[in-house]
């Protein structure tokens, strides 16, 4: 045997990287030629609670102003919160690791922390979202997320989306007023780095109310996305009989968009808003299939209930588009095919990563499905995206 | 096949561990009660760093001899678990936990007077 020079590095959790941490990440996209083509992240998180002393600033009512500021962005006063393990008890180590992060120089702590995880992944552009306003929808006072929200917008448009062209949003909609989610289109519709507005999911305002359609109008009518960011609510009554939080959060993260899919179909908005491009994320793929399936086949029995479909359901889900994230890996991977084939994978489906959270996803996900074609592969990681959103097609990562 | 040099046995304490480059190879070497085990730094899920995260042992559901539920407490087996989404391996066997038919690939380790080498 022979004894070749070996490099040993020892494991320590003193310090934290996200280059280091996700160094296996970028040896896959070279592995795979990331840098020769598109890669659009639609759904990538960064934590706004770190950044809530700026955040809170935004906020006009003095009184909400006052408020929040005093709070601090404890886990209780002026924002409400969830219980869930995210780190599972520390096993997750860049949950805690972020605050020793020490990212690349930029405008924002928060735009170098997002570049340094695109780089390392390959992804050219990301859609970044909030992480603990995923549940702001179940605060009790909608005037509170009405004005969270316009802060937030207004934080993100001026703070990161102005400085940074690889990332953009689809803006936090306060859904618990309507009039509050239409002024928020009106205001934020055209700023930089604007592609669409969010829902997040867990909530109980009815999409076929009324009282949205004017805000429905006026994003078809700009030509952006409305997406359904879904979430759990553990505090829901079903949800509530779960003991542990993989129940809560494999149930709930499907549960919300299914409700709204439903209501969405069987109300006819897709008539109604036939060129309105409506998107659902981080529910995985599966739901979408099977409530195909259901809807179709109560439907066709049941036509005077929904009178304004012209097609059955699946056929307008079928148009609808879809974040891959957390997309479900069955050992026999020709139901993940049929599921693809289903919801017209090459055209409606849109890989997401939903980093840093904890069941995140790398573009090899995709990338290395067998069932794929390369073009079929670079339109999910990037070319539909890219159409959708009216991105350049010209890859601007630098991958370390 | 070769040796590659890990670590003095008197700088390795009982549970630390180091993670070798060998070759193309990445592999981790973990001392554990006394024994050495080796295993790819690759995690068998989305290929994340497998040997580099928290190590913890197993949660036991505490079922009680009426079948009801009595609580949960940490077992004896000791886990690795990838940092990137939680994977927990066996450090006695590189077997993962949630599908032991899944494994790591394992590596054999020798030690030479006070030098230990992991075999790739």
């Amino acid at each position: 045997m022979d004894m070749p020079r070996s490099d040993v590095r020892p494991v320590d959790f003193d310090s934290f990287s996200t280059p280091k941490h996700l160094e296996h990440a970028a040896q896959q996209a070279y592995a795979r030629n990331y840098q020769d083509f598109l890669i659009v992240d639609v759904d990538s998180h960064h934590y706004e609670n770190e950044s809530y002393a700026e955040v809170f600033e935004y906020i006009e009512n003095p009184i909400m102003r006052r408020d929040a500021i005093d709070s601090g962005g404890r886990s209780t006063g002026f924002l409400n919160t969830q219980v869930g393990g995210q780190s599972m008890a520390g096993r997750i180590i860049r949950n805690k690791g972020r605050r020793l992060e020490k990212p690349r120089a930029s405008k924002h702590r928060d735009i170098g922390m997002t570049l340094d995880w695109m780089d390392s992944m390959g992804v050219d552009y990301a859609c970044l979202f909030p992480t603990p306003m995923l549940f702001l929808s179940a605060h009790p006072v909608p005037e509170v997320e009405a004005a969270m929200a316009q802060a937030y917008n207004r934080w993100l448009c001026e703070r990161i989306l102005a400085h940074e062209p690889r990332i953009v949003s689809m803006l936090y909609l306060p859904f618990n007023d309507p009039d509050a989610a239409y002024k928020t289109v009106k205001e934020f519709g055209d700023k930089k780095g604007v592609v669409g507005f969010m829902v997040t999911s867990p909530r109980y305002k009815p999409v076929h109310d009324n009282a949205f359609m004017k805000t429905y109008a006026l994003i078809e009518e700009m030509g952006k996305v409305l997406s359904f960011h879904a979430a759990y609510n553990w505090d829901d009554r079903a949800l509530a009989m779960c003991n542990r939080f993989i129940a809560a959060h494999a149930l709930g993260f499907m549960w919300f968009n299914m409700v709204h899919m439903t209501n969405w179909v069987v109300n006819g908005l897709p008539e109604r808003f036939p060129k309105l491009k409506v998107m659902w994320i981080e529910s995985g793929l599966t739901w979408a299939y099977a409530l195909m399936q259901r809807l179709d086949h109560s439907y066709l029995m049941r036509t005077s209930d929904c009178p304004q479909l012209k097609r059955k359901p699946s056929e307008y889900m079928r148009e609808m588009y879809y974040s891959t994230q957390p997309m479900e890996m069955p050992d026999d991977k020709t139901l993940l095919e049929a599921t693809f084939k289903q919801i017209k994978a090459d055209t409606q489906l849109l890989w997401s990563s939903d980093y840093p959270h904890w069941d995140f996803d790398l573009p090899s996900t995709i990338y290395d499905l067998p069932f794929l074609d390369e073009k079929g592969k670079r339109n999910i990681l990037g070319g539909t995206a890219a159409k959708l959103f009216n991105l350049d097609t010209k890859p601007v990562k630098k991958i370390p | 096949m070769a040796e590659w040099f890990v670590a003095k046995n008197s700088e390795l304490k009982d549970g630390d561990r180091r993670v070798v480059t060998a070759g193309k190879r990445e592999i981790g070497v973990f001392h554990k009660d006394g024994a050495y085990y080796a295993y790819s730094n690759i995690c068998l899920h989305q290929g994340g760093p497998a040997c580099e995260g928290v190590i913890i042992n197993n949660v036991i559901d505490i079922i009680g001899p009426d079948r009801t539920y009595e609580g949960q407490k940490f077992g004896d087996e000791t886990h690795f678990v990838c940092p990137w989404h939680g994977w927990e391996y066996d450090i006695k066997t590189g077997e993962m936990v949630g599908d032991r038919r899944q494994k790591l690939r394992k590596y054999e380790v020798v030690k030479r007077g006070d030098d230990i080498f992991v075999v790739a």
